[in-house]
């Protein structure tokens, strides 16, 4: 079998997501006899070449080079992955959509001229994508199952439900409905394994919405557990506030 | 004949992107070296004004990927040093064990996959172990070990959860305590060998006197807490940082370039750390990193990967330590909200990172102030490399440029987080 030319690309944002690829030590040895890494500037000296079968794109879109950049990569990948969730919604970085563009560079750089930047955005805005992969970051199972869709030719089995169903698996009890403490846990993309209800921690939505949330009501029955309205604001705009299921919660 | 221009459009195997511009006259004098930093800034000191005291190591974690458990660890410090919070020395010690951990892991994969390729002829480890699947399979291990060490605390190894204001969500319990023990005391050898590695290497004959900064203190090795220190005499604490150290905006370098003042560029990362806290390594990183080659003060860049394994080594150790009188079991500190500043610094496995938060009466962020640690090298990079340069501008461009990258390699620049981590000016 010809082994799968598969690249890895980051753009805006922290390398997380390549991380959790090299967290998948167990399997790499074998992964390495089913696709080829072609590109992946992290890792290896290689440059870009040949056309790919699967591109993951880490990272958000934030400069006018990275806007040609992901639409060549389009152009020459058959498998397109947002990669983790500044790729898919933004993730953290996209707060800062909240404010004006010309505000942050103010704020942070003396010279803004200097700096190219554009709003922050998922790679969906400019280009098509062919399998989105939530989380801050992906666990490595869910990374796997995308290289094992690819491999079969199908599509990856990913979760698209809330994390609760995860937490119900794992007999957690419920830190919302017994402790009423603010678990976003309800709206939440599934796909970590409930790591923070798991660990006495509620869940800050880090793996994005789920498929069609119901956030008005999520944010009706934070209210009810002591957060303020400012809080549920800051909750909903935290990891994909940029999002059409987020957006007026956050805003 | 036009200006010779030697560049390197993409530097491979670092974290992040940069490229290096070098320009020779024509005279062949070397005119300027450049580090040129094009990553995109994410605004982390914008956005991060307006947030909630209690969510400000979840967002700084994301300033990096590679180095989570640092910007976690100084957002903390730094909250709990403006809310006058004291911590357990229980909940001091998890902490140090989380950092070391992501220490370990860090530095094993920055000697293992983004330097030893070029040491041993290859475009990256999974090449170089064609011929030698032992160090592959070490580095993958050693990586791993440290990985879970920090997963087995913080729930997962990029972004862990379980560090919060005040303390630990949860605590570990004696059975994975003694099993990762275990595990360690297993590894001290590959750790011992991973350092023997570099006696065997033909390391460039380079060395640049130049302040090295790090943080300090006499009773152990510092990493979480401890006074500012350099080897020209600075001794301060953490909260004076911006009294010694400034930054300028440059029009090639999306991250800032920073300098000691009134002096030069200084050096901050793991060679500035064993050079300053040498006498606090264990004893048998200490032996080690003698045998390997390494003179302290040490100040050849290129032995910078050598201080990594060195580190790797005293970690181990450090954590066999701490897991020895797990578990431990307590409840996070209760918090009282206030007014106030707050300042932390911890060495993160690039060195120095600096964090300072202005919180409201309602524990709302004013004011942010981040200093990670590869934007304080930059300066120090470019001065190196018109030092490197000159006497090997008889070889061919792409030797020169080769010669350059291994130089960045060597200190592991994180771009990613250097380029998120500019000073603001009060927003309100």
């Amino acid at each position: 079998m010809e082994k799968l030319k598969c690249g890895v690309f980051k753009f805006t944002g922290c390398a997380g997501c390549q991380m959790e690829i090299l967290r998948a030590e167990d399997a790499l040895p074998q992964l390495l006899e089913l696709i080829e890494i072609t590109y992946w500037p992290m890792v290896t000296t290689k440059d870009w070449e040949e056309d790919l079968d699967v591109a993951f794109v880490e990272g958000s879109v934030s400069t006018p080079r990275e806007i040609r950049e992901v639409k060549e990569i389009r152009e020459r990948s058959r498998i397109l992955v947002a990669f983790g969730d500044c790729a898919v919604t933004g993730c953290i970085p996209s707060i800062r959509n909240f404010i004006t563009q010309r505000e942050a560079e103010k704020a942070v750089y003396p010279n803004p001229i200097w700096i190219e930047s554009i709003g922050l955005r998922g790679i969906s805005e400019y280009v098509d994508v062919d399998v989105s992969l939530p989380g801050c970051p992906p666990h490595r199972n869910t990374i796997l199952e995308v290289v094992k869709g690819a491999v079969l030719k199908r599509r990856p089995y990913l979760r698209h439900h809330s994390v609760c169903v995860e937490c119900k698996l794992k007999d957690n009890g419920c830190l919302l409905t017994e402790e009423k403490r603010p678990c976003m846990g309800p709206v939440t993309n599934a796909g970590c394994g409930a790591i923070c209800p798991s660990l006495n921690r509620v869940c800050e939505g880090c793996y994005g919405p789920m498929s069609a949330p119901n956030a008005e009501s999520m944010a009706q029955i934070l209210l009810e557990t002591g957060l303020t309205e400012e809080d549920v604001k800051r909750k909903f705009r935290k990891y994909a506030g940029w999002t059409p299921e987020y957006r007026k919660e956050a805003t | 004949m036009s200006e010779r221009k030697i560049n390197v459009d993409y530097i491979s195997r670092v974290e992040g992107q940069g490229g290096i511009d070098l320009y020779v006259t024509r005279d062949g004098e070397l005119r300027d070296a450049k580090v040129r930093i094009f990553e995109p800034p994410r605004f982390f000191e914008a956005f991060m004004v307006g947030r909630k005291y209690d969510e400000l190591m979840e967002l700084a974690a994301r300033i990096c990927g590679i180095c989570p458990v640092s910007h976690e660890i100084s957002a903390l410090r730094a909250v709990e040093d403006a809310l006058g919070v004291e911590v357990s020395e229980a909940t001091k010690r998890v902490r140090k064990l989380m950092a070391m951990s992501a220490l370990i892991s860090s530095h094993v994969l920055s000697v293992y996959f983004l330097t030893l390729p070029d040491y041993f002829g290859g475009r990256d480890l999974i090449e170089v172990a064609g011929e030698n699947p032992g160090l592959l399979k070490r580095g993958l291990e050693l990586k791993r070990l440290g990985n879970d060490l920090t997963e087995l605390i913080g729930g997962r190894s990029v972004h862990p959860v379980t560090a919060v204001v005040g303390g630990f969500t949860n605590s570990i319990s004696k059975g994975d305590a003694d099993a990762m023990r275990k595990r360690l005391i297993e590894a001290k050898s590959d750790s011992l060998e991973t350092v023997d590695l570099f006696k065997e290497l033909d390391i460039p004959e380079f060395a640049r006197k130049c302040e090295h900064v790090a943080i300090s203190r006499p009773d152990s090795y510092a990493i979480n807490e401890g006074q500012l220190a350099s080897t020209e005499g600075i001794y301060a604490p953490q909260r004076e940082y911006r009294r010694f150290i400034k930054e300028d905006q440059v029009p090639h370098s999306t991250g800032k370039h920073s300098t000691v003042k009134e002096r030069e560029s200084f050096l901050v990362g793991p060679l500035a750390r064993v050079n300053i806290n040498f006498k606090q390594l264990s004893p048998d990183a200490r032996e080690a990193a003698k045998s390997a080659g390494l003179r302290v003060p040490d100040y050849s860049p290129f032995r910078s990967p050598l201080a990594r394994a060195v580190e790797v080594v005293h970690c181990i150790n450090e954590c066999i330590e701490i897991l020895e009188a797990m578990p431990y079991h307590e409840e996070p500190v209760q918090v009282k909200i206030r007014a106030g500043d707050g300042y932390a610094i911890t060495e993160a496995p690039r060195g120095v990172n600096y964090h300072h938060y202005t919180l409201n009466r309602g524990g709302i962020t004013t004011k942010v102030d981040l200093v990670p640690p590869t934007c304080q090298n930059y300066r120090n990079m470019e001065m190196d490399l018109k030092e490197l340069v000159p006497p090997i501008l008889d070889l061919q461009d792409e030797e020169i440029a080769q010669r350059c990258q291994m130089l960045i390699r060597a200190y592991d620049p994180c771009i990613s987080c250097s380029v998120h981590a500019i000073r603001i000016h009060e927003v309100k």
